[in-house]
């Protein structure tokens, strides 16, 4: 009964990391642009979001209607002012561009908010929880699953079936043949990192209401999101998600052998399937 | 007289200190196939990407209906009415071949609906059978197909098309080419670059023939001898055949 309960937990977690990982999976996976702030963008937008939520006592869902357009026009410049300069078929100028940008996001929350730990208040919807059988299940986890199920199938669908999705896709296979086309790629782009720092939205809400945040948290989010998008296989959103999942239960599981195995188990899983398999569980090769 | 549908003006173009095009004057008009021939490295594909937009020029080099367009970013050009078939196909790969179509007509130049995904599997049936798979599966003149329809789902008036019988087989090249007088009596313009002078002369109206980044010879495609066209495109000391 403790693995299922174990399996159960695992899957709920996965939940949260899939919210970490579709921006990833899109602007990773997709774009192909590395962008080490990701984790940090998260941890903004959090305690943001916090700061709003104690400021004007807003509730969580007030929070998240206000916080995702945020996010998104936070994604939108950064592609605009940053990214869309440094974009070629070479990474390397991405990470540094970005790395720099965590860095600088990094000392300037801790200026604004201090290094304490913070979250968002729920309004008592953090502790709910149905019993079924021994296990408890959590009203939030199940919330923030069901979140990130709808948002990867929008994701998914937009990606698949949109003028916009197809625009991107066509930018990221060519973009110079892309621009003879008739579409603006650096436009493009701006769009889409707004659509992934605004999924980034829903779940700095979701972290900041199940757990806490500090502003160095950044880097540990952004290595979940990078493992989970590898672990699914590059440029597939569903697989995103089910990488979310595999990392997710890793850890539950993990966390079960002992307490202090959890997040290390999920790096060895990770690094496992690196090693099996490196195009991912859903990746061509 | 009418300004032409597309021309440019003392063109240069350069990639960095190199500079690859030399004053070009070139025209095309409305519903005319040119042909621009010429050896590896004379300029044709500089001299296209140059009106696409794709390598800054000045504003008055280019000119579209007699208007000043060089600079203007390729999608911009797209949306005026100028379309291309990039040299090397440029197809997008990990895209089925309805979708690398639909790309073109999401992003399909205003005013102009004469192009439909019927039309252009009517002018290339094989495409239709194999509008659901990805491109990179086709066989390259199959995807030379899909290059030139996606550019057609662009509604061009003027389409540029560069080296569009490179390393086909003569059969799959004449199924191509014979989509050229359909596209032509549509009303669209059409600038055939080709090594194949023969190919080019004959589908074309007017050609001109490129050597080192300039213009070496422009006339009727009916008018121009074979020793005229040898000379223009080795240069002159080369005109001994
Ligand atoms: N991206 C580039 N960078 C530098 N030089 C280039 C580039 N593309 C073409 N060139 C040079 O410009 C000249 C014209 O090339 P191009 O227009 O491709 O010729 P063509 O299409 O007639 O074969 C050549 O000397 C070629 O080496
Ligand atoms: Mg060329």
């Amino acid at each position: 009964m403790q693995w299922l309960d174990a399996l159960i937990q695992g899957v709920l977690l996965g939940g949260l990391y899939a919210q970490y990982a579709l921006g990833m999976a899109l602007m990773f996976g997709v774009m192909r642009i590395v962008n080490i702030s990701h984790g940090d963008l998260m941890i903004l937008l959090a305690l943001v979001g916090v700061s709003l939520a104690v400021s004007f006592s807003l509730g969580p869902f007030v929070l998240l209607v206000l916080l995702v357009p945020i996010a998104a026009a936070i994604g939108y410049v950064l592609q605009h002012a940053v990214l869309n300069r440094v974009v070629s078929q070479d990474p390397l100028p991405s990470i540094i561009a970005t790395f720099g940008l965590s860095i600088a996001m990094q000392n300037a929350m801790l200026q604004i908010w201090s290094a304490d730990t913070r979250s968002i208040p729920g309004g008592g919807i953090e502790q709910a929880s149905w019993q079924v059988g021994p296990i408890f299940i959590g009203v939030l986890p199940v919330i923030v699953l069901v979140v990130a199920t709808a948002l990867t199938g929008g994701l998914d669908a937009v990606l698949r079936f949109s003028k916009f999705g197809r625009a991107l896709r066509a930018s990221a296979a060519d973009v110079e043949a892309a621009a003879l086309t008739g579409i603006n790629p650096k436009a493009v782009y701006a769009w889409a990192t707004a659509l992934a720092v605004g999924i980034l939205g829903f779940a700095a809400v979701f972290q900041g209401l199940r757990s806490t945040v500090a502003p160095s948290d950044g880097p540990a989010q952004l290595i979940y999101a990078f493992e989970a998008v590898i672990i699914g296989g590059m440029g597939s959103v569903w697989g995103a998600f089910m990488g979310s999942m595999v990392l997710g239960i890793s850890q539950a599981i993990g966390f079960r052998i002992s307490p202090g195995f959890g997040i290390l188990a999920g790096h060895l899983v990770f690094l496992a399937v690196l090693a099996v398999r490196p195009q991912g569980i859903f990746g061509r090769s | 007289m009418s300004a032409p549908l597309l021309s440019t003006h003392g063109l240069q173009a350069f990639y960095g200190d190199f500079q690859a095009l030399f004053g070009i004057d070139f025209e095309v008009a409305a519903g005319e196939v040119v042909a621009l021939i010429g050896a590896n490295g004379a300029g044709k594909s500089t001299l296209l990407n140059a009106i696409m937009g794709a390598i800054r020029v000045a504003p008055d080099m280019v000119r579209l209906d007699g208007a000043p367009t060089g600079g203007a970013a390729p999608h911009v050009m797209v949306a005026k009415g100028v379309g291309i078939v990039p040299e090397g196909r440029r197809l997008f790969t990990g895209m089925s071949v309805e979708d690398n179509l639909r790309v073109a007509i999401d992003h399909s130049a205003g005013g102009n609906d004469a192009w439909t995904l019927e039309r252009v599997y009517a002018l290339f049936p094989i495409l239709k059978d194999k509008r659901r798979d990805l491109v990179q599966s086709l066989s390259g003149g199959q995807q030379q197909m899909v290059a030139v329809a996606r550019a057609l789902l662009n509604q061009p008036r003027v389409l540029l098309c560069d080296e569009i019988s490179l390393g086909l087989a003569p059969k799959v090249i004449n199924e191509i080419y014979a989509a050229i007088p359909s596209i032509s009596d549509a009303g669209t313009a059409i600038v055939l670059v080709e090594q194949d002078v023969g190919l080019a002369k004959k589908a074309s109206d007017r050609l001109y023939c490129m050597l080192e980044g300039k213009v070496t010879l422009t006339g009727k495609s009916a008018d121009v001898s074979r020793e005229d066209i040898s000379a223009a495109y080795f240069g002159a000391g080369h005109a001994v055949a």
